[in-house]
């Protein structure tokens, strides 16, 4: 039950690197008017941050492209996009892909 | 009887915007987020951080791929420098999100930026902007009741992780590693069926899925994530601008 200095030290620095690209943006960006384009980008932000996680989570092993080695997540997705398309129900998207897993480890 | 209707009417739109609607809105999240932050607790302990040190972690790093670097390279004794450039570039991808947010909290001070872009994360920012659809700003009562549950679970998940890691020892059988790219799979399609903007979204969508893979040969994971995301999201204003 110790805190070690140089740990402490870690634990600060990298709060301080984490904080300023969150902060940054709302501060400075909501202080002045966005031109259009800029607005436009800013739109296709979410979808593009997004689509991108969802290809490296499903897709890369260890941040390299693994030529479809996760199949049970691979196969899992099916059934998890099919459900966020129908039900548009974010919890009930989560439940059907930890199930689908799940199920899938066991059998497969 | 008019006055009923229109009371009713304001009752609504209080409700809509209040914190204890923000903390709804981020009851879908929790489990996703219950799961990572255990699994995070449970790697701060194997890498032999106390539990103050990982509670520590918790509160002010707030973010579960910078609480796994930290720990893994704290593990493999790499020098503080290295790890926390190693954190801040995994985070610049927060730049994006925190700047995708701005347009909607232009009424308020600095100070209460601050404060709501302090608690900001990749699954905060997904019930955030899905829940911008028609509209041009966002209540900040009802962002602070969705950043301070999600905050609080956060913290509750890795403590639950620090203290039980010893007994667990495969939580992948449960399939609990899958609720992250779930979660980002819910949020991805809900965005892209709100918008309405179909073709355009899924055409960018599949650019950065594409971008991602192919500069994951040269880039590390998060330098990835943060090419494809301006290059997808450029040529979906390109795109847009033809039409």
């Amino acid at each position: 039950m110790e805190i070690r200095w140089h740990i402490l030290l870690i634990i600060i620095g990298a709060s301080i690197v984490t904080l300023i690209p969150r902060v940054l943006p709302l501060m400075v960006l909501s202080r002045i008017n966005i031109p259009d384009w800029a607005m436009r980008w800013l739109s296709y932000v979410p979808v593009a941050v997004m689509a991108a996680l969802v290809g490296e989570e499903l897709l890369l092993v260890d941040g390299k492209f693994s030529s479809f080695q996760n199949h049970i997540e691979l196969i899992a997705a099916a059934p998890t996009f099919l459900t966020a398309i129908l039900t548009r129900s974010l919890l009930g998207t989560v439940l059907v892909g930890i199930v689908s897993v799940m199920l899938l480890r066991m059998f497969l | 009887m008019q006055e009923n209707i229109q009371l009713h009417k304001q009752d609504v739109n209080i409700r809509e915007d209040s914190f204890l609607q923000g903390v709804k809105d981020c009851i879908p999240t929790l489990l996703g987020y219950l799961s990572i932050g255990f699994a995070a607790g449970v790697v701060g302990n194997t890498s032999g951080l106390s539990i103050v040190e990982i509670t520590l972690m918790s509160l002010l790093i707030y973010a579960g791929s910078a609480q796994f670097i930290v720990s893994g390279m704290i593990a493999s004794h790499g020098s503080p420098a290295s790890i926390i450039l190693t954190v801040f570039i995994v985070n610049l991808r927060h730049l994006l999100l925190s700047a995708a947010l701005s347009p909607y909290f232009s009424r308020l001070t600095p100070v209460k930026t601050l404060l709501i872009g302090s608690l900001l994360t990749d699954e905060t920012f997904g019930v955030a902007i899905n829940k911008t659809t028609n509209k041009n700003h966002l209540s900040e009562k009802w962002m602070h009741g969705l950043n301070i549950t999600a905050y609080l679970n956060w913290i509750v998940a890795t403590l639950a992780g620090a203290f039980l890691g010893q007994w667990i020892t495969n939580p992948e059988k449960f399939g609990l590693d899958f609720a992250l790219p779930a979660m980002f799979i819910g949020l991805l399609v809900i965005q892209i069926v709100s918008r309405g903007k179909f073709t355009k979204d899924i055409v960018v969508a599949i650019s950065a899925v594409v971008i991602v893979l192919g500069t994951s040969f040269f880039l590390s994971g998060s330098m990835a994530i943060i090419a494809a995301t301006v290059i997808a999201a450029t040529l979906g204003m390109v795109v847009e601008k033809w039409k």
